[in-house]
């Protein structure tokens, strides 16, 4: 899934501090398995907004509204009649859902209220990695089945570097080394012979590198599925 | 290894059997070329060739390209750096067009210190390619006189492989395969990591003998002198990648403050000695870190002058 973190509230309240009248706009996709942007999240970012403000003798109001999903237009319209409101809305959901609502809804100023972080999930309860780089063109299963893209911090298809140290990356001592892990499950497998030889070049085209995707599935353009 | 490959010193003096001694020198933070050619000075004449560092712990110096090229007309050799971090694919073909045309015969293929490390931290790093993918593409352009996407080369880049090689970073195990793998890329010679535990570079040297890498390229043991006890300390907390064992820290507290950097030299010296009988070592890599003014003095000491004339 996207893993966001909440921005901190000093940050969201600058966003609105002129602001009177705003909609906080949850997502109960992604953002609501990571705990950032789900109805408890938004429920939890109105009242600490309120009292805010409310010390500094400026009361605002805040009314919230949780979405199926803020990365659907399906979705997004469903706020359509009660979006022109609020002098502002402020998004939990990742980086998509301020940006569909933006193209969906050109008057109204979105802001979003969290930092889109990674793909990834958790290791453990409160604890979020990152897996993925979405670089679109998988190859972990050359890597005993762990992404040297997303996970080495050099991003070495050849490694490990000479900084990991005791199944450490050099960055810092929390960082895991995946090459040294994806060297000792292959040792470990008795597949060495995989780790023998210089991986290619990679293209980077199918990254971000390339320019912004796009991913056109034509049987689901053209409704026959 | 016939004909020669760059026809750098470097090469002539490995490929003639000579115990190769090359130095290090770090760019100027700054455009600072007086300071620059005072250090080369002390290296002239007194090493084969000079490895000039790429913006090394990820802190911004003065290119390595335009130092390698100030070192040249110094009548200097230098060993150009560079470092996958800091340029793509495009940029690194056109900086070896550049060496090769300012008459630069010598590169080392560096994956690169990670910007968490230098003063710049909050840069984006590139590693569009890795060091091994480097060393190929080096070779391939040498060699076949192609760029990357097989298009020819007007006038192919001539340069002598140099790559790295840490032999105390983890998986142990591991790493003389992955010193193979950057010799299937094409390296032709290798400069270790600095050398402080010698128990364990000795076991490293067996096995790199026993799978016959030190036939297939020439092989420069990393040597930093120490300059006191606080330095050995330091760069074994907070350099990646070194292994220095207390042995040497408590050797080194063993003498008096102003004799530490007496008794660091000497066991780079009694290193280099071993060194020249180790096999598989064709040289000595002589890192005398922000110390070029004592490289004279070390390399009288270790009995490698004169240097070769090849």
């Amino acid at each position: 899934m996207i893993v966001a973190d909440r921005k901190s509230l000093q940050e969201i309240l600058a966003m609105v501090k002129d602001n009177k009248k705003i909609l906080i706009a949850g997502c109960k996709g992604c953002v609501t398995v990571c705990n950032v942007g789900g109805l408890k999240e938004v429920e939890i970012l109105a009242s600490s907004m309120k009292i805010a403000r409310k010390k500094e003798g400026n009361d605002i109001d805040i009314d919230i509204h949780v979405l199926e999903r803020q990365c659907d237009t399906e979705y997004v319209a469903g706020i359509s009649d009660i979006v022109d409101d609020y002098d502002a809305v402020i998004s939990l959901a990742c980086g998509v859902g301020p940006q569909f609502l933006s193209e969906m809804y050109k008057d109204q100023t979105f802001y979003p209220g969290v930092n889109t972080t990674f793909f990834g999930g958790a290791t453990q309860h409160g604890v979020w990695e990152e897996r993925c780089a979405g670089c679109g063109t998988c190859a972990i299963h050359n890597f005993g089945g762990l992404c040297p893209v997303a996970r080495c911090a050099k991003s070495l298809l050849n490694g490990p570097c000479g900084g990991s140290s005791n199944g450490v990356c050099e960055i810092n001592k929390d960082t895991e080394c995946i090459w040294d892990s994806i060297v000792r499950k292959k040792m470990d497998a008795g597949q060495l012979e995989d780790l023998i030889g210089v991986k290619g070049i990679k293209d980077w085209r199918t990254a971000r590198d390339g320019g912004p995707r796009r991913s056109i599935r034509e049987e689901l353009v053209q409704g026959n599925i | 290894m016939s004909e020669l490959k760059s026809g750098s010193n470097l090469e002539k003096v490995l490929k003639a059997g000579h115990f190769a001694f090359t130095g290090e020198c770090g760019p100027p933070k700054g455009a600072n070329v007086e300071h620059l050619t005072e250090k080369f000075q002390y290296l002239k004449g007194n090493v084969d060739a000079v490895n000039i560092t790429d913006n090394q712990t990820a802190v911004v110096r003065m290119s390595s390209l335009a130092a390698s090229k100030l070192m040249v007309d110094e009548g200097l050799e230098p060993n150009f750096q560079m470092v996958c971090r800091d340029r793509n694919r495009l940029a690194i073909m056109s900086d070896i067009l550049g060496a090769h045309a300012l008459g630069i015969r010598n590169m080392l293929c560096l994956s690169g210190d990670h910007q968490t490390f230098g003063n710049h931290p909050q840069a984006k790093n590139v590693h569009d390619i890795d060091s091994m993918q480097l060393i190929a593409l080096v070779k391939k352009m040498r060699d076949e006189g192609k760029f990357m996407n097989d298009e020819d080369i007007d006038v192919p880049p001539k340069m002598f492989i140099g790559a790295a090689c840490n032999p105390f970073a983890d998986p142990y195990e591991y790493r003389v395969y992955r010193l193979a793998n950057k010799l299937e890329a094409g390296a032709d010679f290798i400069q270790t990591q600095c050398i402080f535990n010698m128990d364990k570079f000795r076991d490293f040297m067996k096995k790199v003998v026993d799978m016959g890498l030190h036939e297939k390229c020439y092989i420069l043991a990393g040597v930093t002198p120490m300059k006191n006890a606080g330095m050995a300390n330091f760069m074994s907390r907070f350099v990646p990648g070194m292994d220095i064992p207390d042995s040497l820290i408590k050797r080194l507290k063993s003498v008096d403050k102003r004799d530490q950097a007496e008794e660091g030299i000497r066991f780079a010296l009694e290193q280099v000695e071993e060194f020249k009988e180790m096999e598989g070592v064709a040289g000595v890599h002589m890192m005398a870190i922000e110390w070029e003014h004592k490289v004279p003095e070390i390399a009288e000491r270790a009995k490698v002058l004169p240097r070769p004339v090849v």
